[in-house]
């Protein structure tokens, strides 16, 4: 009876009272559960925020198809709503060459910048780079605009003798906008890849430069393209910044510098003079609801990017 | 500096800020032998393997006075190429490092970065690398598979026919079988034996029955001191210095 076994026994037994918590352990347990729900609404109303607006610009936009036919909306050039016509194909076609445009600008310049922090750099210098770039994604729009409206479209202009609105001006000023973001999450990529990668292709005899066109970029693949979708993303649904260079003429694009209207701008010179519930308002929602369905799928893309990297 | 050492290490000391890693070392080591360098954890045993193709050069700070010869060119020499240098003297790292790629274009990296662009050339330098490493049976059928999906061992022999495809004349191995299994291990200490035939072999391990079978000549480091060398087995049956047989006994390390 008095073995080391028995005591533990009478030792849990008595503890075992000691179990029924006390006054400050249920006060503890219940504000436990009240955090759980309080987590939960949030959430919850978080999900019910977002999918109410899809719901609600999907609903207005859809209606646009009781005045316009499909096939008209997203293949006719001509957009006159004082005469009922609906179409936004201009606007379509200028937003997607705008975005491609600016990634093109921004890429190159992202990459070289970002294998130059993560790599080349002297830490002091990244000290420095680092910040600086992270200080570009803060600077608000309109101050791009501004800039674009001042100093690039006064100097196309003069180039190539004409107003110097247009798609070139709205690009660069996206570039300009759109590559820190590239930069930096592309930067992370490369910094984040095992050292050993790179100590390998050294050690084979490889130059720094082979080592990171052959080693280090195609590996940092993913997170690359990962920096590319979101920098899409940003260029275009940047409104104000391109309002203000693009020209905003309701027509096909002649050229890189001729003025045309994007889905954003659109939306922003319209919606004041139109009444809701008018077809010209509710064409206006359904451009909405296109730029956040391609955002939407955008995003999507990134997840797919994501996980198929974590599987390797 | 005699011709006839592949390698020569006279008075090599190394630096790091104000830590001095490396003393005076003194070393020679013979053509197509295999030599072992032990010690315990931070006696400088890899920091001096390192020195030996400079991968010192990519930490900050390191400072190294001294000589290191192979075969009579002084690696630390103003005219030396860093790259023609690593070339020729390998390294195998102590975790398994392939590229993320097919197991073909990691054996064919570094044909490819020296220049080799045929297709018939570089299959045959897969398949020739693939057999020396002994693993050219086991993956024949997946050549365009990722590397990553090898086992570890597997991927270590990768990352020896990789360095053989460059062919250079001296590998170092810096631990290469520390996170393998026993097979795994077995394997590429088989494998060690059948390269000597060819190249010199310079290895770190923390396993002193893998130093006592595979090598010829065995090194004693300890606080960034060479404390002896001698062939393998004098090391390990009766040393001259008192803490190699200490640390050979276990008692201490």
């Amino acid at each position: 009876m008095n073995s080391y076994v028995d005591k533990l026994d009478e030792k849990s037994a008595s503890g075992r009272a000691a179990w029924k918590p006390s006054r400050w352990m249920n006060m503890q347990n219940k504000a436990d559960a009240t955090m759980r729900y309080v987590f939960i609404i949030s959430a919850a109303l978080v999900a019910a925020v977002i999918f109410s607006i899809i719901v609600f610009v999907g609903m207005q936009g859809v209606k646009t198809f009781a005045g316009v036919s499909p096939w008209e909306f997203f293949f006719s050039t001509d957009w006159t709503p004082s005469a009922g016509k609906f179409g936004a194909f201009p606007f379509l076609f200028s937003t997607v060459v705008l975005t491609l445009l600016s990634v093109v600008f921004a890429l190159p310049l992202a990459l070289a910048g970002a294998i130059f922090t993560a790599k080349i750099a002297p830490n002091w210098m990244r000290e420095i780079l680092r910040p600086a770039t992270d200080l570009f994604v803060g600077i608000p729009s309109v101050v791009y605009g501004l800039i674009g409206l001042t100093v690039i479209v006064p100097f196309i202009g003069k180039v190539v003798k004409g107003t110097g609105y247009g798609i070139l001006p709205a690009a660069i000023i996206l570039a300009i906008m759109i590559m820190p973001t590239i930069l930096s999450i592309s930067e992370d990529a490369i910094r984040s890849l095992p050292g050993r990668l790179e100590e390998a292709s050294l050690a084979l005899g490889a130059t720094r430069w082979q080592t990171i066109w052959k080693v280090l970029l195609p590996a940092a693949r993913p997170g690359i393209l990962t920096a590319v979708i979101l920098g899409m993303g940003r260029a275009m649904g940047e409104t104000m910044a391109v309002f203000m260079v693009i020209g905003n003429s309701p027509q096909m694009p002649k050229s890189l510098i001729s003025s045309t209207t994007v889905l954003t701008t659109a939306i922003v010179k319209d919606m004041g003079n139109t009444n809701y519930g008018s077809t010209w308002n509710n064409a206006l929602f359904l451009m909405a609801l296109l730029l956040l369905v391609i955002s939407l799928l955008l995003i999507l893309i990134i997840r797919v990017v994501a996980r198929r990297s974590e599987l390797k | 500096m005699t011709e006839r050492h592949k390698i020569n290490v006279s008075k090599l000391n190394l630096f790091y800020g104000d830590n001095h890693a490396l003393h005076d070392i003194e070393m020679t080591i013979e053509s197509n032998t295999i030599a072992a360098l032990i010690g315990p954890s931070g006696c400088g045993k890899s920091t001096f393997l390192r020195t030996l193709n400079r991968m010192n050069d990519l930490i900050d700070g390191v400072r190294i006075t001294g000589s290191v010869a192979v075969d009579g060119q002084n690696v630390y020499g103003p005219e030396t190429d860093i790259v023609s240098l690593r070339k020729r003297v390998g390294m195998v790292f102590q975790r398994p490092n392939p590229f993320p790629m097919s197991i073909y274009d990691n054996i064919a990296y570094g044909p490819r970065i020296h220049g080799t662009k045929k297709k018939a050339v570089l299959d045959e330098i897969v398949e020739r690398s693939l057999r020396q490493a002994a693993l050219w049976d086991e993956v024949k059928d997946r050549l365009n598979k990722s590397a990553l999906g090898l086992s570890g061992g597997q991927q270590q022999r990768l990352c020896i026919a990789r360095l053989l495809a460059v062919e250079p004349d001296v590998l170092l191995m810096d631990e290469p079988t520390s996170a393998l299994d026993p097979i795994s291990t077995l394997k590429v200490e088989e494998l060690t034996q059948t390269l000597k035939e060819r190249y010199t072999i310079i290895i770190v391990t923390h396993n002193m029955q893998q130093a006592a079978r595979i090598s010829d000549v065995t090194s004693f480091f300890l606080n960034g001191y060479l404390v002896e060398t001698d062939k393998t087995d004098k090391i390990f049956t009766n040393p001259n210095d008192q803490r190699t047989e200490d640390y050979i006994t276990g008692r201490f390390g």
